[in-house]
């Protein structure tokens, strides 16, 4: 099996972009010079590790797109808050991906987890403390949900990690192959689902609220306080992340591992260490991502995450397995796609959507959007 | 029911037990075969009871085939299994060729899209209300009350076929070459098979058998929504069937089928919590993750083990990185 | 006493056994060199030495010590490091990078390590942030040497390490081979190129099919007949 190689995924796409710049110019010519010169700039960049630009021209590009006529600037909008929650999950299903080679199908039910988590602590543990409120700042939920945001999430990450020396090292130590780790995932979906049940009952939960004003923007732009405190957390976390894996010994061991688990052993990296960071990061933002999405539809709902499962996936794949700026990328594309769709078909096709976008993708480039094409 | 479900586990063993694919949408086939037969033999709309229903059922009275209903059922089955069987070719084809992963979330998409276009289009099944009264084999042989016995014999006649099929096929070379694509897929390619196009095979084989279950069951239970095919019953329970009984191994299939469902329905007379359906629900996970672990063979295991040459797997990636 | 020493190593993938009890000593300083044909097992063997491939019996002492059950992660903190005949860099990591999951082990942050590497391979410190999978093939192999000496080993395994390269280049890998080698660090080598390696090492062995056929010091394999017409092409 050959080695992914990560995190690099976005260079020929650009490459595709700026092939051309400056050739057929006369020399010397003044505008020759000054293309010639940005090519070879480009070409320096390309040779360097700096996926932003891929991320920076998929936003550009998925914007340009509500200033078409016949699209909506307010569902682009819309698209973008969606696909935050969706990357946010997607970047740690991807690195998990990445670094333990299987689908983890349990991702899902991981962000349904933490949003439950993140409801006990607002309306248990907080409120029996005294802590209590709702309607803080312009936001429709209070501030002890910016307490249950991290326990929630170091509540799932902790709960990932102890599930991989129960459950997944067990089997890497056993080398059975990915599909039966996959499978693992699946029982441990069911599981964490049904604890939920247990704990919380099958039925529709809500977080405290109270209604607030929607923001109007111009170009019939309607945006609710909560997206915006969505997409800035988000945002946070992405460069969180980004951060992590290019400056952290942690975070450049958990590249290395992905690229070359391996090579990465007889290097001297503690790989089970790397794989338990992963999980920890992964479920950390999986838990997030699960309480960002109980805000943006504004009720709980133990199959939230099971049926979040697709455009994750749909995401993860669309930005090439493994690569989290992709998984990002992907996830702004499926968002977008899924909300734009709604001015045309009903809403409740918007998973559908994102899986037949998947699959057209698949069709086209069986590498993801921005994996390599071979 | 558990017989039903015997059929289910059985496709889900040409899937996952022989040839090693992932298929977690078990529910969609399942959907797919239960409307299709469904909508075959339903008399017309009673235009009071579905207002925006207007894809009339009512095949078997419009007189183009004057089979009777009971014909008609037959050719139903066969239906369900057809229409589950160009899905999963046209799927299949697009993800086959791909990451064994990629079947996984495809199947997802496929049980998720089936969902939502029988709870979204009124007009083909009538939406979320779902259809009710679908006729039953042989109506009115047999008293009501102990019709059921006489559908078991139906049900277990069509396993039995089933079973006989499908255990043909895999002592065949055929059935050989799809075990070794679960082993080693690289060493089979290598050594001339057309790895794609067996797999593609048998992924509608094992969907064609999902879709004549949900026929089944839909004659059975006589009623079809959305709803019914959730992804508990509609796939995860199935895979618990598959894992305790044995994937690779078709008996196992159907014992497991009977002793999950048996454990599944039993528990309702347990008393307190364990009970409770949601607790049921998490064991389910729980059985599959302990099998998989503890006893990955299942009750019975695969009765002729081929050669496990998964060991030292790991090593291959230096050299051909 | 041998710094390593590999007794009867029986090793394979699966169920397939591809070593049959192969024998080898390194010892302090030295070079060695392991020639044979293709798909003889040269690679498995270095594999079972570090720990990749399960050695099934037989066993594997380095430094007095018994490292033979040991896994790889264990195995470089003995002060032997192993470059792979290929993949033998993190592509999607930097130059730099590289050279820092190198030296994950090491005490201190490897600052002081990398610069030294840096001066030993200029052609590494031109471009420190350009990732390693758009270098070409001798940059490549240079950086794999400087990822494995990061942690000053006491023995370096290289597998094929002129592998793929054109002559130019492969001259200057064999240069920097000697170069390590006069450090101190006993190195062992895999080559294609037996004619090259084998006149710089101190002793060589032939394998084939699995097992060790030829014993003997580097020249004078050389000068065997029987190993100029199997292995260097008359
Ligand atoms: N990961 C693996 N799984 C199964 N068989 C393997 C694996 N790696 C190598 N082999 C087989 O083991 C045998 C020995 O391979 P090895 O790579 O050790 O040979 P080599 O002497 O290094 O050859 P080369 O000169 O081509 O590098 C070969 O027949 C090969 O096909
Ligand atoms: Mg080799």
């Amino acid at each position: 099996m050959a080695a992914r190689e990560v995190t690099q995924g976005w260079i020929p796409a650009f490459a595709g972009m700026t092939r051309g710049f400056g050739k057929g110019l006369p020399k010397g010519e003044g505008v020759g010079r000054g293309l010639r010169a940005l090519r070879a700039a480009v070409q320096r960049l390309r040779a360097t590790w700096s996926p932003g630009y891929a991320v920076a021209a998929a936003v550009a590009a998925l914007f340009v797109l509500g200033f078409l006529p016949f699209v909506k600037m307010g569902l682009v909008v819309n698209g973008f808050v969606l696909g935050a929650i969706i990357a946010t999950g997607a970047i740690g299903l991807t690195l998990i991906y990445g670094n333990l080679n299987f689908a983890n199908i349990a991702h899902g039910d991981y962000m349904a987890m933490g949003a439950y988590v993140a409801f006990f602590v607002v309306t248990d543990l907080l409120a029996a403390v005294g802590i209590q409120g709702q309607g803080f700042g312009p936001f429709t939920f209070g501030y002890p949900l910016l307490i249950a945001l991290p326990l929630a999430a170091a509540a799932v990450a902790l709960g990932a990690v102890v599930l991989d020396v129960v459950v997944y090292r067990r089997l890497r130590n056993r080398q059975v192959n990915a599909v039966v780790m996959a499978m693992a995932s699946l029982g441990l979906a069911i599981a964490v689902r049904g604890l939920i049940q247990i704990i919380w009952t099958g039925e529709k939960l809500q977080l405290p609220r109270e209604s607030r004003q929607v923001y109007h923007l111009p170009m019939d732009i309607r945006i609710p306080p909560d997206s915006i405190f969505i997409a800035g957390l988000a945002v946070v976390l992405v460069v969180g992340v980004y951060v992590l894996l290019t400056r952290t010994k942690i975070g450049k061991a958990m590249r290395a591992t992905a690229d070359n688990p391996d090579l990465a052993r007889v290097t001297g990296i503690p790989t089970e260490r790397v794989i338990w960071a992963t999980w920890a990061i992964g479920g950390g933002l999986a838990a997030i991502a699960g309480v960002l999405l109980a805000v943006f539809q504004a009720q709980l709902l133990p199959s939230m995450g099971w049926e979040f499962l697709i455009p994750l996936f749909a995401a993860v794949i669309l930005g090439g397995i493994g690569n989290p700026y992709g998984a990002l990328v992907g996830a702004l594309v499926i968002g977008v796609s899924m909300e734009v769709s709604t001015q045309w078909i009903t809403p409740s096709y918007k998973h559908a959507v994102a899986f037949i976008i998947m699959i057209v993708l698949l069709l086209a480039r069986p590498r993801g959007l921005l994996g390599r094409s071979n | 029911m558990a017989g039903i479900y015997a059929v289910f586990a059985l496709g889900l063993n040409v899937h996952w037990g022989y040839t090693g694919l992932f298929n977690i949408g078990i529910a969609g086939f399942f959907a797919l075969g239960a409307y299709t037969a469904a909508l075959l033999t339903s008399p017309a709309a009673d235009p009071l009871l579905f207002e925006e229903f207007v894809f009339a059922g009512d095949w078997a009275q419009l007189g183009i085939l004057d089979l009777g209903i009971d014909l008609w059922f037959v050719l139903a089955l066969a239906a369900a299994g057809a229409a589950c069987g160009v899905v999963a070719l046209l799927i299949g084809y697009v993800t086959l060729r791909l990451n064994d992963d990629y079947l996984a979330i495809a199947t997802l998409g496929i049980a998720e899209s089936v969902r939502l276009f029988f709870l979204n289009e009124k007009w083909v099944a009538n939406g979320s209300k779902g259809l009710y009264q679908i006729p039953q084999f042989l109506e009115g042989w047999l008293p009501s009350d102990k019709y059921n016995y006489l559908y078991m014999v139906v049900v277990i006649v069509v396993l039995a076929v089933l079973f006989a099929l499908v255990q043909r096929v895999m002592k065949s070379p055929w059935g050989r070459v799809l075990r070794a694509i679960r082993e080693d897929e690289v060493a089979t390619a290598a050594s001339g098979k057309n790895v794609f196009s067996f797999k593609l095979q048998a992924f509608v084989l094992g969907a064609v058998i999902m879709g004549v279950g949900g026929a089944l069951f839909a004659h059975h239970i006589r009623f079809v929504s959305p709803l019914t095919f959730d992804p508990l019953l509609g796939t995860f329970i199935i895979w618990a069937m598959l894992m305790v009984g044995g994937s690779g191994n078709n008996l196992g299939a159907i014992l497991g089928a009977f002793v999950v469902w048996g454990l599944w329905v039993g528990a309702r007379f347990l008393p307190g919590e364990l009970a409770d359906p949601n607790f049921r629900f998490f064991m389910v996970g729980v059985l599959i993750v302990a099998v998989i672990l503890l006893r990955p063979g299942g009750i019975l295991g695969e009765l002729r083990r081929v050669t496990r040459g998964r060991a030292g797997r790991s090593a291959v990636r230096l050299d051909d990185g | 006493m041998a710094l390593l020493e590999a007794r009867d190593i029986v090793a394979g993938y699966g169920e397939t056994q591809i070593l049959h009890g192969v024998s080898l000593v390194v010892n302090e300083g030295e070079i060695v060199t392991i020639i044979g044909p293709n798909g003889c097992g040269k690679s498995t063997f270095m594999k079972s030495v570090v720990g990749l491939v399960q050695v099934r019996t037989g066993s594997v002492t380095f430094r007095g010590a018994d490292i033979t059950a040991y896994p790889p992660e264990r195995v470089v903190r003995t002060g032997l490091c192993y470059v792979p005949q290929s993949a033998n860099v993190f592509p999607s990591l930097s130059i730099r990078e590289n050279l820092e999951m190198g030296a994950f082990i090491r005490g201190d942050d490897g600052r002081a390590r990398i610069d030294e590497m840096f001066g030993l391979f200029p052609d590494l410190a031109r471009r420190p942030t350009a990732r390693a999978g758009s270098l070409s093939g001798g940059q490549r192999q240079m950086l794999a040497l400087a990822r494995a000496l990061m942690l000053d080993p006491v023995l370096l395994l290289l597998d094929e390490p002129s592998a793929g390269l054109s002559p130019a280049i492969m001259g200057l890998v064999f240069e920097r081979i000697r170069d390590i080698n006069a450090t101190g660090v006993a190195l062992l080598l895999v080559e294609q190129q037996a004619r090259e390696a084998l006149r710089l090492s101190d002793r060589g062995y032939v394998l084939s099919g699995g097992e060790n056929r030829l014993e003997d010091r580097g020249p004078a394999l050389l000068d065997n007949p029987e190993v100029a017409r199997l292995y260097l092409g008359g």
